[in-house]
């Protein structure tokens, strides 16, 4: 897994209170970790903050996976 | 009118975050006050309250227990005891299963003093120095009076009356009375009532320590701060934690076999219009004010065998309750044992009341009156009345009466009777 992968599950699990083993790649934030709209908002202020990118409202809402997020951050930061 | 009975009890506290621990305490005269630990109070008007204590403490609070994760990170200190002291109630009361028929006739009276102040002095200064885009989407409803009864209420599913008082420090005893009496007028067959605060955080503290309320003269030994009636008393001691019962129609409860506590009797409610800090001169709503709910309960006055007092510890009102007590009961106050168990856990604020209410009911289930702790040198006023100093004391407890006056001049007494 990668560095970024680490990063971001660990957010979620912290900010969720999830299994970290149900943080797989595929796993739908609202659908299996139990989310709701405001969880996500707050789960992307914690990765904007955590990986210093902005993540503008519109990209927001088309992060629904964790891989989403992965995907996302890896292409805005260096 | 339908009769209510209280048939579940839930408490934290800064001496035990279940009711038995708690009790326990109290009777053995423990103290919870102590340096702060929350953050750093040394240059702080007052550097020491009644903090619920770590889980890590023989007295301490597991917010694990009854509340989620997620939810933890999300609300205030407040609302996560108030969870939980509805579930420990709920879960006395055997009404954790209920049906969807008995849920829609089941409701929740939880309120608080003061709210999320933690929280709102928090992400203000994350506001501050970030800017808005980094406020907590969850700020609004994880600060808000009334989301202790919205959470319980979704944890639960319980789907009758939904409501949340708020009135300073006497919160939780009008949070009893006014779901007393929805049960009573029909609104509903159940309610979670009671109150809970915690505002133990920098601008708690500077805001009580600028209003004059705080005890200030015990840096060395907390524990001697809260002193209600003594002569070397300086203001309260803040507390913090929850305290919420179970009110049940009284039939309901008899037929499903329901262990019951005590039944709600009388609820008096009062305004002093006199001053937003200050109590009246004469007490006078105070005296209306219990002089009302011992009028609704139906008892004489040498019924009441117990007070619990709002005795907060501060210079005026511990002895403007006093008086008015002396003048409504006259010579049957030769009868009554008075206390206030905020010598021993500070002052809850939203919560007092039903965390005082607690304990008058589990006086009258062990016949034992808890004491006030560091009653050392009594007023001058206080000659004659049996004020329970030090030690808890035996004694038959058939009937109660709880003090409340909070900031604005609002009144709240409640009269329970065993059963």
């Amino acid at each position: 897994m990668s560095d970024t992968a680490e990063r971001v599950k660990k957010i979620v699990v912290e900010h969720l209170g999830v299994e970290p083993a149900k943080v797989t790649e595929n796993a739908v934030f609202i659908d299996d970790l139990g989310a709701d709209s405001l969880d996500i908002v707050e789960l992307v202020m914690a990765f904007e903050e955590e990986f210093g990118v902005e993540i503008p409202d519109d990209a927001a809402e088309k992060i629904t996976t964790v891989k989403d997020a992965i995907t996302y951050i890896d292409e805005h930061t260096a | 009118m339908r009769r209510v009975v209280v048939t579940g009890l839930g408490l934290v506290t800064p001496v035990g975050a279940d009711v038995e621990t708690a009790w326990k305490n109290i009777i053995a005269s423990k103290s919870g006050a102590a340096t702060i630990t929350r953050f750093d109070a040394t240059d702080f008007q007052s550097n020491y309250a009644c903090e619920v204590k770590a889980p890590d403490h023989e007295w301490g609070f597991d917010a694990n227990k009854r509340v989620d994760h997620k939810i933890q990170r999300q609300v205030d200190p407040f609302i996560v005891y108030g969870i939980d002291a509805a579930g420990q109630a709920l879960e006395d009361a055997g009404l954790t299963d209920m049906s969807e028929e008995e849920r829609f006739r089941a409701g929740c009276s939880i309120g608080s003093g003061i709210g999320g102040l933690p929280g709102i002095e928090s992400e203000s200064l994350v506001l501050a120095a970030k800017g808005p885009k980094r406020v907590s989407p969850h700020f609004v409803h994880g600060r808000l009076i009334n989301l202790i009864s919205g959470q319980v209420s979704i944890k639960y599913g319980l789907m009758g009356p939904n409501h949340a008082v708020v009135t300073a420090c006497s919160t939780g005893a009008h949070s009893i009375g006014d779901a007393a009496r929805m049960i009573a007028m029909d609104d509903a067959d159940v309610m979670l009532a009671g109150g809970a605060e915690s505002t133990v955080c920098p601008i708690g503290i500077a805001g009580f320590g600028q209003a004059r309320a705080l005890s200030t003269g015990f840096r060395d030994d907390p524990t001697r701060a809260s002193r209600p009636w003594d002569k070397d008393r300086d203001g309260f001691v803040m507390g913090e934690g929850a305290g919420v019962l179970v009110l049940e129609e009284y039939e309901r409860a008899k037929a499903r076999g329901a262990k019951i506590y005590a039944e709600v009797l009388g609820y008096g409610l009062s305004g002093d219009a006199y001053h937003v800090t200050a109590p009246h001169p004469e007490g006078s709503g105070a005296f209306r004010s219990m002089e009302m709910a011992v009028r609704k309960s139906g008892l004489a006055l040498s019924d009441i065998d117990y007070i619990n007092a709002h005795g907060t510890s501060t210079p005026l009102g511990d002895e403007l309750e006093l008086g008015a007590v002396r003048r409504l009961f006259g010579d049957a106050l030769e009868g009554v044992s008075m206390s206030s168990t905020k010598s021993a856990i500070g002052h809850l604020l939203g919560g007092a009341g039903a965390v005082e209410s607690i304990f008058c009911i589990l006086a009258m289930r062990d016949g034992i009156v808890p004491p006030t702790l560091n009653l050392d040198n009594p007023s001058d006023n206080c000659v004659g009345v049996d004020l329970v100093p030090h030690v808890a004391k035996e004694r038959k407890v058939k009937a109660v009466l709880n003090n409340s006056f909070g900031f604005g001049g609002t009144n709240a007494s409640l009269v329970m009777r065993a059963i």
